[in-house]
């Protein structure tokens, strides 16, 4: 008798092999309020912004982006927000979206789950780890960061929920000048959720407000993320086996891009409604030229036609043509459109910030003399080449798959 | 509660699972807890459960099925025949399928 029947990874490429699937994954902000006012917060808004809520996409609409995305062959779909939530809809939109065969990544901060949601979480399963972002394993130093009373204790008592009806969840962190000193606690405390397979991941660069919407909040993040060596200290210093993973990413994907900005798979497969259905390449990019008016448009037009238009744009920032177009640590860097925009305003300024950390992790590694520059380095091929080999044994990690922390 | 597959049954696609047609191949999506064994995994038919799949309908008996494609594949009896009990029964197991009536 044959085996008619398989069970498969919706990840495993021989299951789409042969298929060109025009989408393979969505993120979609249901809103961009949030119950907590995070000091890094690159969107939130506050829970009760009436504006905000009004310019929402409604249920309707948010179930049409569902249905297209699933017609477009669609496996997952990441409800984030904001704090997502906070949509009086959202048991409905996720019931809806189960109902669809798509699986649900619900990225949240855990407070405003109730015994019911979890009870429906487990009934009806995700079928994708829940995200819960933490940023401190004491009340002190998380609501350092929240800024809201009560946080704490509202995300333990949901997560709580979670682990008392088996729903699997995940941590996921931030690490800030505030609770850097937490680090290591916060590890100890989630190598006791069951699903952990490891130290939680922790996102140190910080964006600034990526809306760039507030000079008063971006002088606050500037403030509290940590400093190019600090960053560079903490990675490396990071118990999943970060340095070889980053030596061994080096070897492979570093060099020179030239004057083409995309260099990522922004909007290949996949991309991020925004809040008020702008279909972005990624979760970042939200310069008014390189978005899509879903209510205006379909998922398809924008992936067949206006991305691939979008990721064929060239640098034209002097600037960027001397260092970034040119420069071998362009890989590693996190310089990417999105950043660039964040910071500057631009899709082509050398962010300074991340240009620093790159040369910081490049000098630790070796490939870097103190003083040197990425973009004046002729012999960097020779210089990768005695990269490899040279890590030192340990384990693999699973943060090698890039250097956007989005990834 | 009977577990056992039988020709003269009428079996058809739980409503705790969603079916799921993309580029000509069929995905199986656990919709509730307790269907397969590991809830994160989807589900997949090799060419010839997608045959059989594609008439468990909740009208064709298995052995009506068993005709069909006998006729259609020119196949040896025996051997459909075994297919087809066999997939369900694998489908049945999962709760992917469920019985409709028995004669």
């Amino acid at each position: 008798m044959t085996a008619y029947f398989e069970k498969v990874n919706a990840w495993n490429k021989d299951l789409w092999k042969g298929l060109s699937l025009p989408l393979a994954s969505l993120d979609l902000e249901l809103t961009e309020r949030c119950n907590n006012n995070c000091v890094h917060c690159y969107i939130n808004l506050p829970p009760g912004d009436v504006d905000a809520q009004k310019r929402e996409l409604s249920t309707s609409e948010l179930k049409d982006i569902l249905n297209e995305a699933a017609s477009l062959g669609c496996l997952r779909v990441r409800f984030t927000g904001g704090e997502p939530l906070l949509r009086e809809d959202f048991e409905e939109l996720y019931v809806f979206a189960r109902k669809l065969g798509l699986k649900v990544v619900i990225f949240t901060n855990a407070t405003c789950i109730t015994r019911a949601l979890a009870e429906l979480f487990f009934k009806i399963p995700p079928l994708e780890l829940i995200e819960v972002t933490m940023f401190g394993a004491r009340k002190n130093s998380y609501e350092r960061i929240t800024r809201s009373p009560g946080s704490f204790e509202a995300a333990r008592r949901g997560m709580n929920l979670l682990l008392e009806k088996g729903v699997p969840f995940i941590i996921k962190g931030v690490l800030l000048k505030d609770n850097m000193t937490d680090a290591e606690e916060l590890t100890s405390w989630t190598s006791t959720i069951p699903w952990m397979d490891g130290p939680p991941v922790f996102s140190r660069a910080s964006y600034l407000r990526c809306r760039r919407d507030s000079k008063v909040k971006n002088d606050l993040i500037k403030r509290k993320r940590l400093s190019p060596a600090e960053t560079v200290a903490s990675l490396m210093s990071a118990q999943n086996g970060y340095e070889n993973a980053l030596r061994e990413f080096c070897t492979k994907f570093m060099g020179p891009q030239g004057e083409k900005l995309f260099s990522c798979g922004a909007g290949i497969g996949g991309g991020c409604v925004d809040a008020y259905g702008n279909f972005q390449l990624c979760m970042m990019l939200r310069h008014p030229e390189t978005v899509y008016d879903l209510r205006a448009g379909s998922l398809k037009e924008a992936l067949e036609v206006f991305f691939p238009k979008i990721r064929e744009t060239k640098a034209s920032n002097p600037g960027y043509l001397k260092r970034c177009a040119r420069c071998f640590l362009m890989g590693m860097c996190e310089q990417c459109p999105a950043r660039s925009w964040i910071e500057y305003g631009t899709l082509d300024s050398p962010v300074e910030y991340l240009c620093e950390i790159a040369h910081a992790q490049a000098r630790h590694l070796g490939l870097l003399e103190e003083g040197e520059l990425g973009w004046e380095v002729k012999d960097w091929e020779q210089r990768l080449e005695s990269l490899s080999g040279t890590a030192p044994g340990g384990e693999q990690t699973r943060t090698g798959q890039g250097t956007c922390a989005l990834a | 509660m009977d577990k056992e597959v039988r020709l003269d049954c009428v079996y058809v696609p739980s409503r705790d699972i969603v079916a799921r047609d993309i580029e000509g191949e069929l995905i199986i999506v656990p919709l509730v807890s307790g269907i397969g064994d590991l809830e994160d995994e989807l589900f997949t038919l090799n060419e010839t459960g997608r045959a059989i799949w594609d008439r468990l309908d909740g009208k064709k008996k298995l052995s009506e099925i068993v005709s069909e494609l006998c006729e259609e594949f020119e196949g040896d009896e025996k051997e459909i025949e075994s297919d087809v009990l066999g997939l369900t029964n694998e489908l049945l197991k999962r709760k992917i399928v469920v019985k409709t009536s028995t004669e």
